[in-house]
């Protein structure tokens, strides 16, 4: 398989990362030799393999919904680039 | 006592319970010769001034009780600590102060250890060779110009030149383990699930775990008594009974069933690796441990599988550095401007090409040929093993397929890099514990390490199987300050 130009451009807004031309043609070279060592599990028939989502063969643990961390709006504050008092200051979305 | 820095953990700590030393003299001689160590860049963050106050305190009021009393020590920089810096290695982590601690640091600091500094690391532990992180390459201190391995190089560079007594590090792929066998110290990954994720800086988390690195196994099995705990913050961490792993560590192994698995004679490996690995299995077979022919069937689909299953994490991980809550932000025309721009500029050209990559394999179209199926095929992983230890206790096998290579030698072929991980990263798929032990050096002098997988939960049982053929191998590390004026 090929991953071109095109579908660079596609993946690096899907993951909000700007790509200029050079950049995305290094990124398309470096994927495509990246998918082929991939595509080697294609070898493999999976067809009746149970996926496997977590080695940690527990299941979550409840506990009493019970509030733990109380005024914490300062720390989650802090390291904040931007902020206006209480609020995380963005870009205006709403003209 | 002038070679305070000679010592390892467990000497130092004797040392200051019998009050031979004090806690201060000990940071003093650690942060002297870290300062006078700067050619090798393993710091990020240094909290010189603070270490020796700390010590100060300690030594006026000692509690000799503790199993870390007054010990100083540096973390890689990925463990979140309240109020020091935290980079992960990365620009758009570059001015953040956690508010709150790692339960993994907590559990050192609470049995006496000191913080001195947060160490350097590939960012987001994305790399194995330290040199992908932000604040610029390691040195090995085995010789110039050479990697410390990675993601946990800084790590494992401080404890090879002896600038911190023992270290934390952090394993995805092989980021403890690789590390410790290009710098002939001690490394152990432990089963998923043994030490608590919180806190640490995420990067796949089915895959992560934090782990001690350390100059010899008992260090190595005090400090994995200390870390490894159960965490209601981390809904991945495990309650089982945890072993006193120093206390009960014992070199007798005799009649246990170690497993070669034949698929690890990779192509192109070079001799002294196999010379290496021949020389382990005469080691164990000395202590008395029985040798047993096994086989891993789905070894060599590992690698892919990883590099599905882990950017793939990493891209849903990482989708919280967007510039509005914490880190670097680039001011951007709009609110997606700045997003795209933010990210852009603060991750790193890995750290990018592996969201792309998880982006890609989880977005629509590609999730089944892709995700799924490498899921699929981590089970088989998991299976060959599940299978194996029923015949074995534990799998012996060369950490590495090289000794380390020279800083820039690989950095323009991301395969061949990542090549460098093929004995570790089944492990972490199959969420396994394994240890990397220096174990001879190449032609070039360059230490070489082997590694004992485990079954879950059998930290133990590896550990005595390492200090076992430790005590055999008798590995001597040649270093010679270079790097000190």
């Amino acid at each position: 398989m090929s991953i071109d130009l095109k579908t660079i451009k596609h993946i690096s807004k899907l993951s909000r990362i700007s790509v200029d031309e050079k950049k995305a043609e290094k990124l398309a070279g470096d994927l495509n030799s990246i998918f082929d060592f991939i595509e080697k599990l294609n070898e493999l028939k999976t067809d009746n393999v149970e996926p496997l989502t977590s080695v940690a063969e527990t299941t979550l643990k409840l506990r009493p919904d019970e509030v733990k961390s109380k005024n914490l709006r300062e720390q989650v504050i802090k390291n904040s680039p931007k902020e206006n008092e209480d609020y995380f200051v963005v870009p205006k979305v709403i003209e | 006592m002038s070679d305070i820095t000679k010592q390892s953990l467990s000497e130092l700590v004797e040392n200051i319970k019998s009050k031979k030393l004090s806690s201060s003299e000990v940071t003093k001689a650690f942060v002297e010769r870290s300062e006078k160590s700067k050619e090798l860049n393993v710091y990020i963050t240094e909290d010189y001034e603070n270490a020796l106050n700390k010590a100060k305190t300690f030594d006026e009021k000692p509690n000799l009780d503790l199993k870390l009393p007054g010990i100083p020590m540096a973390v890689k920089d990925l463990f979140c600590t309240k109020n020091l810096r935290t980079t992960a290695g990365s620009k758009i982590l570059n001015n953040f102060v956690p508010t709150y601690e790692s339960t993994v640091t907590q559990n050192i600091w609470n049995e006496g250890a000191i913080l001195v500094g947060k160490l350097n690391c590939d960012e987001f532990a994305m790399g194995s060779s330290n040199e992908t992180s932000f604040f610029g390459n390691v040195q090995n201190p085995i010789d110039k110009n050479l990697v410390p391995g990675g993601s946990s190089g800084g790590s494992s560079s401080a404890v090879a030149a002896q600038l911190t007594p023992i270290t934390i590090g952090t394993d995805t792929g092989g980021s403890i383990r690789q590390p410790a066998s290009f710098t002939g110290t001690v490394g152990l990954k432990p089963t998923y699930g043994s030490c608590s994720r919180y806190g640490i800086v995420a990067f796949a988390s089915s895959l992560d775990q934090a782990g001690p690195m350390a100059q010899n196994v008992k260090d190595c099995a005090l400090l994995q008594e200390v870390i490894s705990t159960y965490d209601e913050k981390d809904s991945t961490s495990i309650d089982f009974k945890r072993n006193e792993y120093s206390k009960e560590l014992t070199k007798d192994i005799k009649g246990k069933k170690i497993g070669i698995p034949k698929e690890y004679r990779v192509d192109g490996m070079p001799k002294e690796i196999e010379d290496l690995w021949k020389k382990g299995i005469e080691y164990v077979k000395d202590c008395g441990a029985e040798i047993i022919d096994i086989s891993l069937p789905h070894t060599n689909y590992a690698l892919p599988t990883y590099y599905i299953v882990a950017p793939a994490e990493a891209s849903s991980n990482l989708a919280r550095y967007d510039g509005v809550k914490y880190g670097f932000r680039a001011e951007g025309e709009n609110l997606i401007d700045m997003y795209e721009k933010t990210r852009s500029e603060g991750f790193g050209a890995e750290v990018q090409r592996r969201i792309m990559i998880g982006t890609y394999v989880l977005s629509s179209g590609y999730y089944d040929a892709y995700y799924l199926k490498a899921q699929k095929v981590r089970k088989l992983i998991k299976n060959d093993f599940d299978e194996a230890y029923k015949k074995v206790d534990a799998i012996l096998t060369p950490s590495t397929p090289s000794s380390a290579f020279k800083i820039g030698e690989k950095t323009n072929d991301p395969v061949s890099m990542y090549l460098n991980d093929i004995f570790t990263v089944p492990v972490n798929l199959a969420g396994l514990p394994g240890i990397s032990i220096p174990a001879g050096h190449d032609t070039k002098g360059y230490p070489l390490g082997l590694q004992i997988i485990g079954k879950a939960f059998d930290e133990q049982n590896i550990l005595n199987i390492a200090y076992a053929m430790e005590e055999k191998i008798n590995f001597k590390n040649n270093i010679t300050d270079w790097w000190i004026k």
